[in-house]
């Protein structure tokens, strides 16, 4: 059983390593530099795919703490878990890179932009989910309280998004999905298939993650067992 | 009905140890005051920049005594196993969650009754009419802080180092309810009354409405972990 999941794993990984290189060739090679932006652009190949990694992250936190206070399966935690620790990861992330884009075009390397802002603070939401996880000794106890900061926490991006949205706004109109035009007639088509390519890539990137961490908490799990009931 | 009678009795139970004790609301009122003195040492405000500084300042007095309180909200709880003897009681949970949440709003607003009108003696402010609009905000905004503080004062009840973990994760959440009453109060004072500022209004009771009715749902098995 274990070894098949190993071996599944492995065959994820070495597609994740494909498509991350196929994706920087397209990215750094095929596509266009941008008509305004030149090469800065580039760094949009990563960032728009990493944030919207991190934010499949935080729906996953959600889903798996809702399921794990109806079921209580140990599993759905591990997941919820997990998917947080990557998730804080992919986030800190976008953030760097928005300041290295952020320094030549805007001038500056942060602004109190609303979509900046809301990034931010889903950062430090799911840091305090982290600091939480690793204060409460009780494994029931911590699965439980983290579960409910997860769903109270994504119960509030929705709030948090409008009230700095009504705060200020800077940030660069989305330019790809735009009510008013398709999305191919927006960006230069081997554009497209460079974000495309790399978005691939990094959703392979983060299952893969995703699936080695869990596999980390299993074991976890699996040791803790064997201390307690001597082996077996 | 039956869950509002419970949750008067909690009440009751928690403000006589309270008037008997005095530890919560005198500690939150000299904090409050204190923090007050401390603003005008960094800001050295001149008085006609005090009524554009005052909604943050004011707000940032109430989250900071407003921790203070949350952080020792389940103390007597904790002391001799009284919590275990309140879960084998044949009592809903919410009922628990309700008291805590009003106990909780009753010491604040305790303290902003008073810390509000020494504000405007401190900064020598003129608005005086203006500040009953300025205390309804400040209700609403405090109702928000109340009704999450008291569901993660409860998460984080068992936690080590609880005292700092508790505004780590509380202050991201309560953005929305810092940015809506900073803003109406700011158009409060700058308009004098609340119709430009409907919008945030409307936002703050969402919260609010929302997120009583989520603490409701799940204080239960946060209660009992």
């Amino acid at each position: 059983m274990e070894k098949r999941h190993g071996r599944s794993r492995t065959i994820l990984g070495g597609l994740t390593l494909v498509s991350v290189l196929l994706g920087l060739y397209w990215g750094l090679v095929q596509a266009p530099p941008d008509a305004y932006q030149g090469q800065l652009q580039r760094i949009m190949y990563l960032h728009i795919p990493t944030i919207l990694t991190a934010y499949l992250s935080f729906f996953i936190v959600f889903i798996m703490s809702c399921l794990y206070l109806w079921k209580r399966d140990r599993r759905d935690d591990i997941l919820a878990y997990s998917a947080a620790e990557i998730g804080v990861l992919f986030t800190g992330l976008t953030i760097i890179e928005g300041s290295i884009w952020g320094k030549p075009t805007w001038g500056v390397w942060w602004t109190w932009d609303a979509r900046l802002t809301l990034t931010a603070i889903l950062f430090l939401i799911f840091v305090g989910y982290l600091i939480l996880r690793s204060l409460i000794e009780d494994e029931n106890r911590g699965a439980i309280c983290g579960a409910v900061l997860g769903i109270i926490g994504f119960l509030d991006i929705p709030l948090i998004h409008m009230s700095v949205y009504w705060w200020r706004t800077l940030h660069q109109p989305p330019s790809i999905l735009r009510p008013d035009k398709l999305p191919w007639e927006n960006v230069h088509p081997s554009m497209l298939i460079a974000l495309s390519i790399n978005f691939a890539a990094f959703l392979l990137l983060y299952f893969y993650l995703l699936s080695l961490r869990f596999h980390v908490g299993e074991m976890r799990e699996e040791v803790k067992r064997m201390k307690l009931y001597g082996g077996a | 009905m039956e869950l509002l009678r419970q949750a008067s009795w909690l009440i009751w139970k928690d403000l006589l140890l309270e008037i008997r004790r005095r530890e919560s609301l005198v500690t939150m009122f000299f904090f409050g005051t204190l923090l007050l003195f401390v603003f005008h040492f960094a800001f050295e405000m001149p008085r006609e920049r005090a009524p554009e500084m005052a909604p943050g300042l004011l707000w940032l007095a109430f989250l900071f005594t407003g921790t203070l309180g949350l952080t020792q909200l389940f103390q007597p709880e904790r002391e001799n196993h009284c919590l275990d003897a309140l879960l084998l009681s044949p009592m809903d949970r919410a009922a628990l969650y309700l008291a805590k949440v009003f106990f909780n709003l009753v010491l604040m607003l305790v303290v902003e009754l008073v810390v509000l009108p020494l504000f405007w003696v401190l900064f020598n402010l003129d608005s005086w009419r203006l500040l009953p609009a300025i205390f309804m905000v400040a209700f609403l905004g405090t109702l928000g802080f109340c009704v999450l503080g008291t569901l993660f004062s409860a998460v984080t009840m068992r936690a080590r180092a609880r005292e700092l973990l508790l505004p780590l994760i509380l202050f991201p959440l309560m953005i929305p309810v810092i940015l809506a009453t900073i803003r109406t109060m700011e158009v409060i004072l700058r308009s004098g009354d609340a119709s430009e500022a409907l919008d945030w209004l409307r936002l703050l009771l969402g919260f609010d409405v929302i997120f009583l009715t989520a603490g409701f749902l799940v204080f239960e098995w946060v209660i009992e972990a």
